[in-house]
């Protein structure tokens, strides 16, 4: 025993001793977190060990930190413990907090002059409305993600609709939901025309209608909501009226993990999901299936959801210069694509789409331009200075008008005043 | 003190110190620091933690998600205590007989135990799914509608509630089983030949005897009623609009969702009060009752 603990002991300097005579080499500790399956873990660190292949410069340790909740819990912990990564992909949302904390610092001192408009100003728009500030750019964009709509072929023929065509206003998506609800002889439900899920935090799915409904939520200080703008109302009524009056979606708050199964289950006609499960319905929907950009009402729109690489204060110009290097060339468009085609999130600057392995991806697979097409109009996921608090408020009022506990008005105003309170400190 | 009592002492507190040494790192120090928090603002980047005195609990006393969740708690354990150990008691009376494959009765009703409460979750989030879930699809076999059970504020607590009684119960079995197998089997024997029934012989011998099990249990069962906040991060996240979240679940949820450290620590306070206040009125109410040997 203790022999052993001995020779672990001495092995352990030994190896301290060889990593200090080698250590000119600058080291990097970078978290990242996974939200769908083991794809994106492998790729990240196969791409993560490419780099300090071809960099003998740099040392970076790839450290998977779990949900994007529990990375954002790690990162945070780890920095107000005085030692965090230097490097980390986090919730886009999570900016304001990050700033709040003064745990991270812009990329843009990084940055030379010259590169700035073609790396920064390389990504999508709305991608970068989450990741820039009062001028600054906080975060790069990389795990990035929309909702869109997946409709099931087989069951549109079945109820008489075009197959091909997914319903592209609010009209047509009740209209097609009244057509794909079918009953059983005892009057019960057995497949539902639409699925929008709401449970635990109904405000994303919420995003892909207000913003149709000509709503923002947020300003980009991220210290003033709209939440009961009248636009906002008229999306809340419209996602209760659903249920409530036109009876094509089930009642009550809907579960996010069964929303797939549901959908191959053939439990509901259409769903609406991220893009992150596009390759999970791919493989496992029995039908033929479309996707969709969410359907529109006074405009089109959805928001975009996911991480961003996050830039640590408590670490030194060397690490910190280094860390902005790596980001550059995994954002770049080779890489960029291996990470999307590997994983299905949205490549976020459209010169990675022009590369010759992504052409060939959405050759084969076309559904995964949609995405693509709807950052157009996507605008910024929710978020604010004190945003778990503030979104939670949205998330109860949204859940008190979905349960029927309260009017959309009712909800939404309350959900405003309790919003006002917390953010009053920022303005 | 002559020499060899002195080293008695030192000897003793040699003994009790690996034991003093984790409990004080571990539940005695961050408990006295989370009280000594709840007194302070929650520093934010540039901005310092201050003193603010009761500040953090005023906000207590004012914010209705706290009250709401404090209530969902109280029901939580009405309902998860006695039932569990009414249901494992009842299991252990079973298993304790001779049956045919009782081997594989007591493994089955241990299995929920051995299952991690997240894996359970998820096992549950596919029972309670309304339409093709296990619990709509047998009512679809008598025509009934499909219910969205954790979906409804009136119902979202409940569905947590079963899945704790569920998790719950055989590991409380296993505690009956083993002082069940403690009970003379000459007792039995006895009360036949007097012409005791087998209700009186479990009301006035088995019962009494399984006393000190129960304490235990039962104080296990509290703790875990506070405790057993696991299934709710997969399954309603505390949703609808907290009906289904416990004051373990918004601790956590104000710690690391919120990052508001202080109000967390206040929390935490109220938490540390009634667990304390619970187990030493438990000590004193049951050990009058309990029969030691």
């Amino acid at each position: 025993m203790l022999t052993s603990l001995l020779k672990t002991a001495s092995a352990a300097a030994i190896a301290t001793l060889t990593t200090v005579g080698v250590a000119q080499a600058v080291d990097l500790e970078f978290y990242f977190p996974v939200a769908v399956g083991g794809a994106a873990a492998d790729t990240i660190e196969a791409l993560t060990a490419e780099y300090v292949a071809a960099n003998p410069g740099v040392n970076i340790e790839a450290i998977y930190a779990g949900s994007y909740t529990d990375a954002g819990t790690k990162a945070l912990t780890a920095a107000r413990g005085g030692k965090p990564p230097q490097l980390s992909v986090l919730l886009s949302t999570q900016m304001f907090t990050l700033i709040d904390e003064d745990v991270i610092v812009p990329f843009d001192d990084y940055v030379a002059d010259a590169d700035k408009d073609a790396w920064i100003g390389g990504f999508y728009p709305s991608f970068m409305e989450n990741s820039q500030t009062g001028g600054k750019t906080y975060g790069i964009p990389f795990q990035r993600s929309t909702p869109v709509l997946y409709w099931n072929k087989e069951a549109f023929a079945e109820a008489g609709l075009n197959p091909d065509v997914a319903p592209a206003t609010w009209d047509d998506m009740v209209e097609f939901g009244k057509k794909l609800t079918k009953k059983d002889d005892a009057g019960n439900v057995t497949q539902w025309g639409v699925r929008i899920p709401s449970a635990g935090f109904p405000y994303w799915m919420f995003q892909g209608l207000s913003t149709p409904a000509g709503a923002i939520l947020a300003n980009s200080d991220g210290n003033e909501v709209n939440f009961n703008d009248p636009k906002v109302v008229e999306a809340l009524e419209y996602l209760v009226a659903l249920s409530a009056e036109h009876g094509v979606m089930q009642p009550g708050a809907i579960e996010w993990g069964p929303t797939p199964k549901a959908f191959f289950e053939g439990e509901t006609a259409m769903m609406w999901t991220t893009t992150g499960n596009l390759t999970n319905v791919r493989a496992n929907a029995p039908f033929d299936f479309g996707v969709a950009m969410l359907p529109a009402k006074e405009r089109r729109g959805a928001p975009t959801g996911g991480g961003n690489f996050y830039l640590f204060k408590d670490s030194t110009e060397e690490q910190k210069q280094a860390a902005v290097d790596f980001v550059k060339w995994i954002t770049e468009p080779e890489q960029a694509a291996v990470w999307t085609i590997a994983t299905g999130y949205v490549a976020p600057r459209p010169d990675a789409w022009e590369t010759d392995a992504m052409k060939a991806y959405t050759a084969d697979f076309p559904p995964a331009l949609v995405a693509r097409d709807q950052l157009e109009f996507a605008v910024a996921e929710l978020s604010t200075y004190e945003n778990g608090r503030v979104t939670q408020a949205l998330n109860d009022g949204l859940s008190a008008a979905i349960a029927g506990e309260k009017s959309a008005q009712e909800a939404l105003d309350e959900a405003q005043a309790a919003a006002e309170r917390i953010l009053r400190p920022y303005k | 003190m002559t020499n060899s009592a002195r080293l008695q002492w030192v000897y003793a507190w040699l003994l009790l110190s690996p034991a003093l040494v984790l409990l004080v790192t571990f539940t005695h120090y961050p408990a006295i620091k989370s009280i000594i928090a709840s007194f302070y603002s929650t520093a934010r980047g540039k901005r310092q933690s201050v003193y603010i005195g009761l500040d953090n609990y005023h906000t207590l006393v004012a914010d209705p998600v706290f009250w709401k969740v404090l209530s969902n708690n109280f029901w939580y354990a009405v309902w998860t205590i006695p039932l569990s150990i009414a249901l494992s008691l009842i299991m252990a009376l079973w298993v304790n007989e001779k049956l045919r494959g009782l081997a594989f009765l007591r493994m089955a009703y241990f299995t929920p135990t051995v299952l991690p409460l997240i894996a359970v979750a998820n096992i549950w989030l596919f029972f309670y799914t309304p339409g093709f879930g296990l619990i709509d699809q047998i009512r679809g076999l008598f025509d009934l509608p499909e219910q969205n059970w954790m979906g409804s504020p009136n119902t979202a607590l409940y569905t947590m509630i079963a899945v704790a009684i569920w998790k719950e119960a055989g590991f409380f079995m296993i505690f009956y089983l083993a002082a069940l197998q403690t009970i003379p089997p000459s007792l039995r024997d006895a009360a036949a030949i007097e012409g005791a029934s087998k209700v009186y012989f479990f009301r006035r011998v088995v019962f009494p005897l399984l006393m000190p099990t129960t304490l235990f249990v039962s104080i296990n069962a509290v703790i875990n009623s506070f405790r057993l906040v696991d299934h709710i991060f997969v399954m309603t996240e505390g949703g609808p609009n907290n009906a289904s979240s416990l004051l373990l679940f918004y601790i956590y949820e104000t710690a690391f969702k919120y990052w508001d450290t202080a109000y967390a620590a206040t929390l935490t306070t109220v938490l540390l009060m009634i667990l304390t206040v619970l187990a030493i009125g438990q000590f004193f109410f049951l050990d009058k009752r309990v029969h030691y040997k």
